[in-house]
């Protein structure tokens, strides 16, 4: 199949045009701006709209007029613009409306700079906005699983009737890589609660708001459900020679890709090492490490202070040691600092 | 002799009783609209918007399809349901509070596109939702429950005059400001409401109609003197009649 | 075979546009590449590098500590990453701009009179064009010929009348790069291919 030359911005918006998202409304923030650019240049052509919105929280409120109406619909930031939005995706949550959300990860907090980094984390998976609620979150680590994750971030958003988020860092949106643009969405799932007008049929409303709390707790309750059913469902990562593997690593994006390069490089030493790759952040993928029992300990590999490693500790219910490994600030880990780090906290016998 | 009803409940307005305060005009402004969506025969192409306040109410209460948000944004996601759907009808109700202050940069930005959305702000002075705090169309020296001393100017500026404030954008085609405080002015509004109607359905570009409206339960008067007091105190400041009707509009 | 390639100049120089020539030689030939900017706030201030990878197998780590080869097209770029560059690995050097006396006994210094032979072919823009050629010669993972295939598709299908410029650069870099031979001391003594 033929491969384009991509930025991993780019394959993202590559990917929403070939979901059918025909809507795009966003605003510019380094290192997303790609997405919006890309898209500006190539929607239009396909019979859609990029409309660069006065802010985020404009941009943010289109996609959910937009994805009332059942139209499929995207928007995309970095960090301190993802906060912005994070109103919005709360009413997004509850009023059940389909939407892909990109954050492009910089460092934080505040400005911070735009280096890659994983800082986002807590953010994106444990709820961002106010109230109980959850997104799915995907975190590819190549080109291609920014564009094939994009088309399954479509999927899943209408198919719960949720906001998924796409989280990436920086390096993975500027890197740019072969891509096979595959797949195309000719058919759209019918969408029987969409506000398009009630012509020929009842009107319909959509809002989240209730008048007493009993009927509160009722609709609570039921996004709670649905929450639930997804968190079983819908756990997604990648295993890298986990099966004899005593020792492990975990970490997503660009720390996941770099991740298998240290792996393979611990396995020529001799060192039973492998890898589980979470692909959704939320869920996370607790089934992963249910079945490996041999396993005698653990580092997390993160750019951000150590975020992702709580939800591995209580995946493997603190029944091994969990250590992180990590950098800030934009600055990135190498297959040498991992694999000292490695050696260090395991007592590895390793050549970095 | 048999009794003839003159005065029907509108084909665009729902079933459902309205339950705001006794007094209040939102229900004279919603039978409104119900009136123009039923009289150009739009109830099955239109798709309103009402953020948080008092008008988060209509979403039960229009015949139309309805969508509710967050406080402010009505007109951002009226924007997203227009790129989606250009062929249907779109229209934000809004009060003063929503989109005169928190949802201000949507008001310009909207208007400065010309976005061919009606936009319509219930002006009572007050944020009537959460209470009766002061709101930026709150007049000098109006006493509301964060201005427990009137209105300063020195500390909180003069009300702002969203109608004239917009009407300075190209992209606004139709700017309207009524009341509801007369049966004259009832009619007037109405046909600003229709007129603003009219030009989305002709696709011209963005239309606003202000709409003075009255807070009987935060103003603490009855029903009537409200209306005086809305007469005296507010249409001084906010005058009815037409502010803006850009050539282009002018023949609808 | 995997070339891991670092590229730094003056933002203007065309470091990210022969990083992008490298990185399109590689996906024609159906190799795995990754073309990695570095993107942060030093962009704006004037500097610009980007890194390449190309590899026969998937490529998984994409953070370079140090790299197979590099092209410096400034000063402070020939100061900055000459020490990235691998024991073994070579450097190419902008000899039109970069006073290159001093390196690292354990490398190879390539220096290639990039503006003169710019110039040469018809266009003093060039000179990022003929340090990738003399570059060329270093990689096992692209030649002449998949340079040239990806010049037809990054410039040919734009801008055709650059592609015959372009590919002159490149041939005149692989033939006008000199290696330098160094003395025990790290200055660079001058010697011939």
């Amino acid at each position: 199949m033929k491969r384009e030359m991509l930025k991993g911005n780019e394959a993202i918006g590559a990917a929403a045009i070939r979901s059918g998202c025909k809507l795009f409304f966003g605003y510019p923030i380094t290192p997303s701006t790609e997405i919006i650019e890309y898209l500006a240049k190539h929607l239009p052509k396909a019979g859609g709209t990029v409309l660069q919105g006065e802010d985020e929280i404009a941009s943010i409120n289109m996609c959910y007029g937009a994805a009332a109406t059942g139209a499929r619909v995207m928007t995309a930031s970095s960090s301190p613009g993802f906060s912005l939005k994070q109103e919005g995706i709360s009413y997004l949550a509850a009023a059940e409306l389909p939407v892909v959300v990109v954050n492009i990860n910089r460092n934080g907090p505040g400005l911070g700079g735009l280096g890659p980094n994983q800082g986002d984390y807590f953010q994106c998976t444990k709820g961002g906005g106010h109230g109980d609620y959850r997104v799915i979150v995907l975190a590819p680590s190549r080109a291609q699983e920014m564009y094939d994750y994009t088309m399954s971030a479509f999927n899943l958003a209408d198919r719960y009737r949720t906001p998924v988020v796409i989280l990436a860092d920086g390096m993975l949106g500027q890197t740019m890589e072969p891509v096979e643009l595959r797949g195309q969405v000719t058919t759209l799932p019918e969408k029987n609660w969409a506000a398009d007008g009630c012509l020929d049929r009842e009107k319909r409303k959509i809002a989240m708001y209730n008048l007493t709390n009993e009927e509160g707790e009722a609709t609570a309750l039921r996004l709670q459900n649905k929450f639930s059913f997804i968190q079983d469902a819908e756990q997604r990562w990648e295993n890298y020679c986990t099966e004899d593997a005593e020792y492990l690593l975990v970490g997503y994006g660009t720390c996941g890709r770099v991740a298998k390069s240290v792996v393979e490089e611990a396995r020529r030493q001799g060192v039973k090492l492998g890898l589980i790759r979470p692909i959704t952040l939320w869920p996370f993928p607790v089934k992963a490490f249910a079945s490996l029992k041999q396993i005698k300990g653990i580092l997390t590999v993160e750019l951000n202070a150590g975020q992702m490693i709580e939800d591995v500790k209580l995946a493997v219910n603190c029944s091994v040691p969990v250590h992180l490994h990590n950098r800030l600030g934009g600055m990135l880990l190498s297959e040498q600092s991992i694999l000292r780090k490695l050696a260090e906290v395991f007592h590895l016998e390793v050549t970095v | 002799m048999s009794l003839v009803p003159v005065l029907k409940r509108p084909k665009g307005l729902t079933e459902v009783p309205f339950h705001y305060c006794p007094g209040c005009t939102h229900g004279i402004i919603h039978r409104l609209i119900g009136e123009v969506l039923e009289e150009l025969d739009i109830i099955g192409t239109t798709i309103g918007v009402a953020p948080v306040g008092c008008s988060g109410f209509m979403l039960d209460m229009l015949s139309c399809d309805m969508v509710g948000g967050p406080h402010g944004r009505a007109q951002a996601i009226a924007t997203g349901i227009k790129r989606a759907r250009p062929d249907r009808l779109v229209f934000t109700y809004q009060g003063d509070g929503d989109i005169a202050a928190i949802g201000t940069a949507h008001a310009i930005h909207v208007a400065a596109r010309g976005e061919n959305i009606t936009s319509i702000m219930v002006n009572n002075a007050v944020f009537g939702m959460t209470g009766g705090q002061m709101a930026p169309t709150s007049l000098v020296g109006q006493k509301t429950t964060t201005s427990p001393y009137g209105r300063d100017v020195a500390l909180a500026g003069p009300p702002i005059n969203l109608p004239k404030t917009l009407a300075a954008l190209e992209g606004a085609v139709y700017v309207a400001s009524g009341s509801v405080d007369s049966p004259k002015n009832i009619l007037l509004t109405k046909k600003m409401l229709k007129k603003a109607f009219r030009i989305q359905q002709e696709g011209l570009g963005f239309a606003f109609v202000s709409i003075l409206s009255t807070c009987p339960s935060n103003w603490g008067m009855s029903p009537v003197d409200c209306l005086k007091w809305l007469r005296e105190n507010m249409l001084p400041v906010y005058p009815v009649g037409e502010i803006k009707v850009a050539e282009e509009v002018k023949d609808l | 075979m995997i070339d891991k390639i670092i590229l730094a100049g003056f933002g203007g120089q065309g470091v990210l546009f022969i990083g992008k020539i490298l990185a399109y030689a590689g996906m024609l030939d159906g190799r795995e590449v990754c073309w990695i900017p570095s993107y942060g706030p030093e962009m704006r201030g004037g500097t610009a590098n980007c890194s390449v990878i190309l590899s026969d197998k998937a490529i998984n780590s994409t953070v370079l500590e140090c790299a197979d080869a590099g092209i410096v097209l400034n000063q402070p770029a020939y100061e900055k990453f000459m020490p990235f560059i691998k024991p073994g690995g070579v450097l190419v050097v902008n000899g039109s701009v970069v006073k290159a006396d001093h390196c690292r006994a354990d490398i190879r210094l390539v220096r290639v009179p990039a503006g003169e032979l710019a110039a040469e072919a018809g266009n003093p823009g060039l000179a990022n064009m003929v340090c990738l050629g003399a570059l060329v010669n270093y990689l096992q993972t692209a030649n002449l010929a998949s340079i040239e295939r990806s010049i037809d598709e990054v410039v040919g299908k734009k801008k055709p009348q650059l592609r015959e410029a372009n590919l002159q650069a490149v041939k005149l870099g692989m033939a006008g790069g000199k290696v330098n031979l160094l003395c025990a001391n790290g200055l660079v003594a001058e010697a011939v291919l």
